[in-house]
């Protein structure tokens, strides 16, 4: 039997509505940690789970405060502890590693101070050994050169090596408890897989205790030993990892692993339809009612209580779940398998496109012209046929988004030519592309919240391109704009809103209806989904591709999501710093032989199942530019041969699956290399 | 760094430049000149000739600019219509008054912005907040002609504790002008610290609702700890360009308070010079009270750039 850590009894955690109602953010929540335990707890944004988080430390956020409960700690409640008490236990007995360590360290302090810092509060010792001990905590976070990177300012740092202070100064109490608040989702996929296995290792070898919070199944899947799920503020799922993934006996993750798209499914997942209630909303019955598939009345009016299943060691709250269980194979799963009509005639193509963001001397500008070098993104030659998909991925930095804001007209090229329908060349200058081209190429961008203006409703968003295009007015126009809020499933009542007033997925949803408003050709979707819950993800994807069907639609879609790229995308490009490594159909994109950087993205994917493990095969260090001579890879690549990638720009190489991978290693090397591991 | 030192100083020459080609083409495009407002009536035939040729008029008007421009360099603005004397003169113990009156509400107001700021930032909606929040707002509003006025009534008039106007002669010391300008220095340094205040105030608790000071709690970092080492270095850095512009804001304070003070400073001679048609005067303020702006301004920038890690090391890259 383990000894529990931490118990939190009958926790309710709400505030004051102006109407003066107590609303709840989180209901009668009753757990516990064990020592040495991985606790994952998932859930969309709103469920709840960042402050249940946070009240284990015993820190409620400014105006929210405890109704009722408890968390205790060393039979301590915390929530009622004075704050000098608190001081002695937070960083030293429970530490926190938070969501985006680049705004959680103080801009103005060195990383040495800061971890010095936590080191002279929580341990005794002396200048020195606190200086030894700083260095060996980054090394343990295996930071390069601790010494000179205690000297440095937080934002000197990557997001990874930034993520990798945080751990480290939260280690530096040796915490008995370690609290994280989704600490890997700002970052790229690989730098994500090595901060998990570094977790991974520090739990196996200190024994602490943790606490992972996340609404990634894939990365919970990674750490956790047990996965509490929230929704609406309640816990609705708490068991052992592989009961919870694998027989998931909630409706609603359920639903939410089924609406993952995963690597090994390729098609489009099940959506979840609607999106969770707000506080305070629900009055009676279940909270997941309305979105429930398997509800009845009884579940409208009646509450269930968690409830505990022996053979699962399992607690649910759902009148359903044996339903659920008998239920539960999710391999046998339905996916829709996507089939697009691609016409064999070119829409769009880039012929050896570099954009650099060099900034221009003054002589130049008069010139108009950009001396670069070595540009941001160089060298892209790729055609796109009428109703295909092409998705364009790579971590951050890889160019993707920038070849997209020059195919809109955002961002000029410096060099290369961009075709449209073969003979139109799409000029440099938005102002001088004429009208109907403009409005054959829309862009959707992956945070609504930014790209829909907030002061306008939901009906002047979509009348602008209505107006802009096709000069309509009056009755005519306002048809037209429900038409098109019908065909992205919003109804009518939706005119009048603020997107202020919307979900995420509804914002997204109108930001789709406005590109398509303009009757477009090819829509550019710029990481259209990674703003948003997984359960909504789903849904856009769903409904990006049965707009397509129904218009014949191309889409080049940005993503840094191998996963959902390859739900969605006929063709996928794997951009590198600028410069492309491999493109071909996406089933063998995702085989072997591939580029070794697509190897390595591949490998570091996280599918939500304990049982399948990312495999690590480059280190995650950030380039700053790309190489000026030789493979674009070739600072990171596992399987460098040597001086000719260094110097050597590698040849086009086509495989027998038909993806074209520009390496210098033989395409059966690759192979062999790739399947004998 | 170095060069963008260079940059700033040469941007603020530039600024300079422009004002003082904007004030001259400004006189210069005034229906009359210098001298038909000095002779008023009398301004014809030979009386008028003479008076031009005097004041150097009937050469055109870019070899005039360039000589008045080298003048100034030099610190010699020309000659006064009014009083026939070298206005460097008129103008070196002016200057020298009104920076005593400006430095003193400056040296006393900032400090008390800050701490007011910080402490209504710390007790946010708690009664310490509420008190001096209201008070900074209502001294904000109210425009420094009408405290000064106020000011001289209550401290002056009905409790006898003060001068109610300042009668020292131009040249008098600083020891001298010290027990003067308490008043006046008050009625400054009112509306500049409320405003500072209250600028301090949002800035901090902006910080204080950022991540990295959540994380500093969660981190067991002492409360007041917290606050000078996490906060206020963070908070006040921006506040700095704002305590720059409130500085170069207060020199129109100052103009009218010196006028309801009778006060020997600048902001008389402006009043005085502008009601006199005194141009060559009005010219020669007008540049120098541009140079102060412009150089708090880039001390200011300075400043910002020195403090701020960031923006430190990004230059050292380049």
């Amino acid at each position: 039997m383990k000894t529990t850590v931490q118990k939190i009894n009958n926790l309710t955690i709400g505030f004051q509505s102006q109407k003066g109602e107590q609303i709840s953010i989180l209901k009668n929540i009753s757990t516990s940690i064990n020592q040495g335990e991985t606790v994952g707890i998932v859930g969309e944004s709103g469920s709840g789970k960042s402050t249940l988080a946070l009240a284990m430390m015993g820190y409620v956020k400014h105006g929210l405060f405890t109704i009722s409960g408890e968390c205790i700690f060393h039979s301590n409640n915390l929530l009622e502890m004075k704050n000098k008490e608190l001081e002695n236990i937070r960083g030293r007995k429970i530490a926190m590693i938070p969501q985006n360590a680049g705004q959680s360290l103080t801009p103005n302090l060195k990383i040495g101070y800061q971890i010095d810092e936590a080191l002279k509060l929580h341990t005794d010792l002396k200048q020195t050994e606190r200086d030894e001990k700083i260095s060996e905590l980054l090394n343990k976070v295996r930071l390069p050169s601790p010494e000179t990177m205690a000297q440095r300012y937080p934002h000197e740092l990557s997001g990874g090596q930034q993520q990798r202070v945080a751990v480290a100064m939260a280690l530096a109490g040796s915490p008995e408890i370690l609290l994280l608040d989704e600490p890997t989702t700002g970052l790229d996929v690989t730098t994500q897989a090595h901060v998990l296995e570094l977790l991974n290792l520090i739990a196996k070898d200190s024994g602490t205790s943790m606490v992972y919070v996340s609404h990634d199944l894939g990365a919970i899947a990674q750490v956790s030993d047990r996965v509490i799920v929230m929704y609406s503020g309640e816990i609705v799922l708490d068991g052992p990892v592989r009961s919870i993934l694998k027989n998931p006996i909630h409706p609603y993750t359920f639903g939410l692993l089924k609406s993952i798209p995963k690597l090994s499914l390729p098609g489009l997942p099940n959506s979840m339809s609607g999106s969770q209630p707000q506080p305070g909303s629900i009055k009676k019955g279940c909270s997941f009612y309305e979105r429930c598939e398997f509800a009845d009345d009884d579940c409208k009016v009646n509450s269930p209580s968690l409830e505990f299943i022996k053979d699962l060691n399992t607690s649910v709250r759902c009148f359903k779940h044996n339903e659920l269980l008998n239920l539960t194979k999710i391999e046998s799963q339905n996916v829709k398998s996507i089939e697009n009509k691609v016409l064999k005639n070119e829409i769009l193509d880039l012929s050896s496109v570099s954009i650099s963001y060099a900034k221009q001397k003054f002589l130049d500008q008069l010139l108009n012209k950009i001396n670069d070098t070595n540009p941001t993104v160089k060298d892209i030659n790729i055609n796109i046929n009428k109703g295909e998909t092409l998705a364009l991925v790579g971590e951050s930095g890889s160019g993707k988004s920038t070849i997209l804001k020059s195919i809109a007209g955002l961002l000029k090229t410096k060099d290369g030519n961009i075709k449209f329908e073969k003979d139109k060349t799409l000029s440099n200058d938005l102002r001088q592309r004429d009208p109907s081209l403009l409005r054959a190429i829309q862009l959707i961008f992956q945070n609504p919240d930014e790209s829909l203006n907030p002061n306008h409703t939901v009906e002047e968003i979509v009348s602008q391109p209505l107006r802009l295009y096709f000069g309509l007015k009056g009755k005519e126009l306002k048809d037209k704009i429900i038409e098109v809020l019908d065909k992205v499933r919003l109804g009518e009542f939706y005119l009048t809103r603020y997107p202020r007033q919307l979900s995420g997925g509804e914002k997204q949803r109108v930001a789709v209806a406005r590109a398509f408003a303009a009757k477009p050709d090819i829509i550019l979707c710029d990481e259209v989904t990674s703003a948003l819950d997984v359960s909504v993800q789903a849904a856009v994807l769903n409904l990006l591709q049965e707009l397509k069907e129904d218009f014949g639609t191309t889409y080049i879609f940005v993503s840094h999501d191998l996963a959902v790229v390859r739900a969605i995308s006929d063709r996928v490009a794997v951009l590198y710093q600028g410069r492309l490594c491999e493109i071909g159909p996406s089933n063998n994109v995702y085989k072997f032989p591939s580029h070794p950087y697509t190897e390595v993205l591949l490998g570091a994917v996280l599918e939500p199942d304990p049982d399948i493990k990312p495999k690590l095969v480059a280190e995650d260090i950030v380039e700053e530019k790309p190489p000026e001579n030789g493979c674009s890879f070739q600072g990171r690549c596992p399987r460098i041969l040597g001086d000719i990638c260094k110097n050597e720009v590698p040849p086009w190489q086509t495989s027998e699956n038909g993806n074209s991978i520009r390496c210098h290693i033989k395409i059966e090397d690759l192979k062999n290399q790739q399947t004998s591991n | 760094m170095f060069f963008l030192v260079i940059k700033r100083i040469l941007l603020g020459l530039i600024t300079l430049f422009i004002v003082s080609l904007i004030t001259f083409a400004g006189v210069e495009v005034l229906p009359g000149d210098a001298c038909t407002t000095y002779l008023e009536r009398q301004a014809f035939g030979q009386a008028l000739e003479a008076c031009y040729d005097r004041l150097g008029l009937n050469v055109p008007a870019y070899e005039r600019y360039i000589s008045w421009a080298w003048g100034v360099l030099q610190w010699d603005f020309g000659y006064s219509l009014s009083g026939e004397m070298k206005i460097n003169e008129v103008l070196g113990p002016k200057v020298k008054n009104s920076l005593v009156l400006a430095s003193a509400s400056i040296l006393i107001g900032i400090p008390i912005a800050l701490l007011l700021g910080i402490i209504t930032a710390l007790w946010r909606d708690r009664l310490p907040d509420i008190i001096i929040s209201t008070v900074t707002i209502f001294s904000m509003t109210i425009p420094e002609f009408i405290s000064a006025t106020l000011l001289i009534l209550i401290v002056a008039i009905w409790l006898e504790w003060l001068p109610g106007i300042v009668i020292v002669p131009t040249e008098a010391s600083i020891s001298e002008l010290l027990p003067n300008i308490i008043l006046p220095v008050i009625a400054i340094s009112m509306i500049m610290t409320a405003h500072m205040a209250r600028m301090v105030r949002s800035s901090v608790i902006q910080v204080m609702a950022s991540d990295y000071v959540q994380m500093a709690i969660l981190k067991g970092v002492p409360y007041w700890k917290m606050v000078f080492r996490h906060v206020l270095p963070n908070a006040l850095l921006p506040a700095i360009n704002v305590v720059a512009l409130t500085i170069a804001w207060l020199l129109g304070g100052v103009v009218v308070t010196e006028v309801v003070f009778n006060y020997p400073g600048l902001g008389r001679l402006v009043i005085e010079s502008i009601s006199n048609r005194d141009l060559p005067v009005v010219q020669a303020l007008a540049i120098i009270l541009a140079s102060i702006y412009v150089g708090i301004n880039l001390i200011a920038d300075l400043a910002t750039l020195m403090l701020n890690p960031r923006l430190k090391s990004l230059q050292i890259k380049k």
